[in-house]
């Protein structure tokens, strides 16, 4: 849904990232149908996904190593992805003024030049968060994007994923139940695969089952 | 000799004004379209004028490689293969002319002996009495000239995009162009009353009516040929400056982030390979006019896996350290081949795994290298 944040939680081996997988096409479902705003995805290639309008995140930092934020953030606008389009794009001061902004919400203003590879690892999440909001998804897939952060990153996190989750929806997957308490409008839970509890932070954390699976004796 | 890449916002001058060494950098396609175009001409008689122009067809396809491997790492060792067709395409619509030609002691004479007129001799001998009908349309300069740079193109964009739509890259793809640059070498060998066989195809006279042999038309080739070097080193730059220069980067650098940031990796690599392709055809058949022959020991393994040695010398990320690169090699090899023959083979290798072990960056890295020491001199001053 629009403007909400949902969280997945559930154990280790839950099928939270494979839900990821299966939305954005990285796996194939063996059966079954995944639907966005109308659009069966399951034909679909990678990329077409992506141009659909989903962003994936993933769980170790996927970024350009060898560009720098700038040009990870430049690479990242979504026009003229095609071969022909992509030789003869053009990055206008529009579209500058965009990556300096995004770049500002990443808190990377001013490693803008620097290679990418040598960003710290939260650093590095932020860019490919930035990534994500460059290509303006409607529905954004964030696999565990505080994991290895500092509490102070935590917080300005917590401040960005506040943000971003306007005008898209947003599913995210974190371990961290503090921080799940602070950003999420709605939790799923999953276990072995299948759904457990679904509701507001305060009905999953009091769900008999979802205690007795997850949040623990 | 510089390395071709998104530079980002930063100037890489110092306040005190450019060094001799970046200087080179910045202007190095003028330099060596002055060295090619002017230098050279004046400096060498016509017999080592023709030796450079030689050098120089090998550069187009060592260009192509600094495309296709260095950006897109993709290492194609069949490179010979659309060398190859550029020169035996060429080489049919010279033959031909040849063939016809009336006034040309080979086109009567023989004519005369079997009975048929218009026929390459070699097919003469072969008891092939009758054109195969893929040589016809090559009677016209309207179609072989397309030909060159459409057919070797298209059938690259087609090999290429069956295989990285499967992910199949790396050394399984080296794999396929190799086997693909051996498979055409030895089709062309065998079929010797279509090709040439094993001799290839020789004795051209003529080009459009002017005699090949003269002082006047080989420089004039060599022009051309010097002429086409630049414009494709300038396109090659156009392309890495762009977006999808930066693109091929990426997809060398995470394949799985560049398909989720909405790009098909299978259709860039593809069109980098397509163009690599272009570009050796285009070198094989100004060989072909030059040189006056169309062999198939420039088509299989072997010259494939040089052509690779002369962008690695080069340094794999520097395009016109490719053309320094096939200059040198091709030096080396003509001095070997008047004194050492037996030697050459031991001596390429040796060179290939002296520049992978200790120059990766080939001569562009030695420039870089010198550069950067004489900035940081001029900053010590």
């Amino acid at each position: 849904m629009e403007d909400e944040l949902r969280v997945v939680i559930g154990p280790n081996g839950a099928g939270k990232t494979t839900l990821l997988d299966l939305i954005c096409g990285k796996t194939k479902p063996t059966q079954g149908s995944v639907r966005f705003k109308g659009q069966e995805l399951t034909g679909l290639i990678d990329y077409q996904i992506t141009r659909a309008g989903i962003g994936r995140k993933f769980q170790t930092p996927s970024i350009y190593q060898d560009l720098t934020v700038f040009e990870n953030l430049e690479i990242s606008y979504p026009e003229k992805r095609s071969v022909i389009g992509s030789l003869f794009f053009q990055c206008t001061s529009e579209i500058s003024e965009k990556i300096h902004t995004v770049a500002g919400q990443i808190f990377l203003l001013e490693e803008i030049d620097t290679k990418a590879g040598l960003l710290s690892h939260g650093e590095k999440q932020w860019l490919e968060i930035g990534l994500l909001l460059m290509q303006d998804p409607d529905l954004m897939l964030l696999d565990e994007p505080v994991a290895g952060m500092s509490a102070r990153e935590r917080d300005l996190t917590a401040e960005l994923l506040g943000t971003i989750s306007n005008g898209r929806a947003v599913v995210l997957i974190e371990h961290d139940m503090a921080f799940v308490e602070k950003i999420a409008h709605t939790v799923t839970v999953l276990h072995q695969g299948k759904l457990l509890a679904e509701g507001s932070m305060e009905d999953v954390q009091k769900d008999a089952r979802v205690i007795e699976v997850y949040l623990g004796n | 000799m510089k390395e071709v890449g998104a530079k980002g916002r930063h100037q890489n001058n110092t306040g005190a004004g450019m060094t001799l060494a970046a200087w080179l950098d910045r202007f190095a396609v003028v330099i060596l379209a002055a060295l090619i175009l002017v230098v050279l001409p004046i400096l060498l008689d016509t017999f080592r004028l023709g030796l450079a122009a030689k050098y120089l067809c090998f550069a187009f396809p060592a260009v192509g490689i600094v495309l296709v491997w260095g950006y897109g790492g993709i290492l194609s060792l069949g490179q010979g293969a659309f060398f190859g067709l550029g020169s035996y395409m060429m080489a049919m619509f010279l033959k031909l002319e040849s063939a016809a030609d009336a006034g040309s002691s080979s086109g009567t004479a023989l004519a005369a002996f079997f009975g048929t007129a218009g026929l390459p001799d070699f097919m003469a001998w072969n008891s092939v009495e009758e054109l195969p009908w893929w040589w016809e349309p090559f009677h016209h300069i309207w179609f072989t000239i397309p030909a060159i740079i459409l057919i070797p193109a298209f059938v690259a964009f087609v090999l290429g995009y069956a295989n990285f739509r499967r992910r199949v890259s790396g050394v399984y793809f080296a794999i396929v162009t190799l086997a693909v640059s051996a498979i055409l070498a030895i089709v062309i060998i065998g079929q010797q009353g279509l090709t040439g066989g094993i001799n290839g195809i020789t004795d051209f006279k003529t080009f459009l009516g002017m005699d090949l042999d003269t002082d006047g038309a080989k420089l004039i080739m060599y022009y051309i040929t010097a002429v086409l070097l630049i414009v494709i080193l300038l396109a090659a730059r156009f392309v890495l400056k762009s977006r999808l220069g930066r693109v091929l980067v990426a997809i060398r650098d995470s394949d799985d982030r560049v398909r989720y940031t909405g790009y098909d990796p299978a259709m860039f690599q593809a069109f980098i390979f397509s163009v690599a392709a272009l570009f050796s055809a285009i070198g094989g058949a100004m060989f072909t006019i030059q040189i006056g022959l169309a062999s198939p020991a420039l088509v299989g393994i072997v010259p494939s896996i040089e052509m690779v040695i002369y962008a690695a010398v080069g340094g794999r990320l520097s395009l016109i350290g490719a053309v320094y690169g096939a200059f040198l090699v091709n030096f080396a090899k003509t001095f070997f081949s008047e004194n050492f023959v037996e030697y050459w083979i031991y001596f390429i290798g040796g060179l290939f795994v002296v520049i992978v072990m200790f120059l990766p960056s080939g001569l562009a890295g030695i420039m870089t290298h010198l550069r950067g020491r004489s900035r940081r001199e001029a900053n010590n001053r």
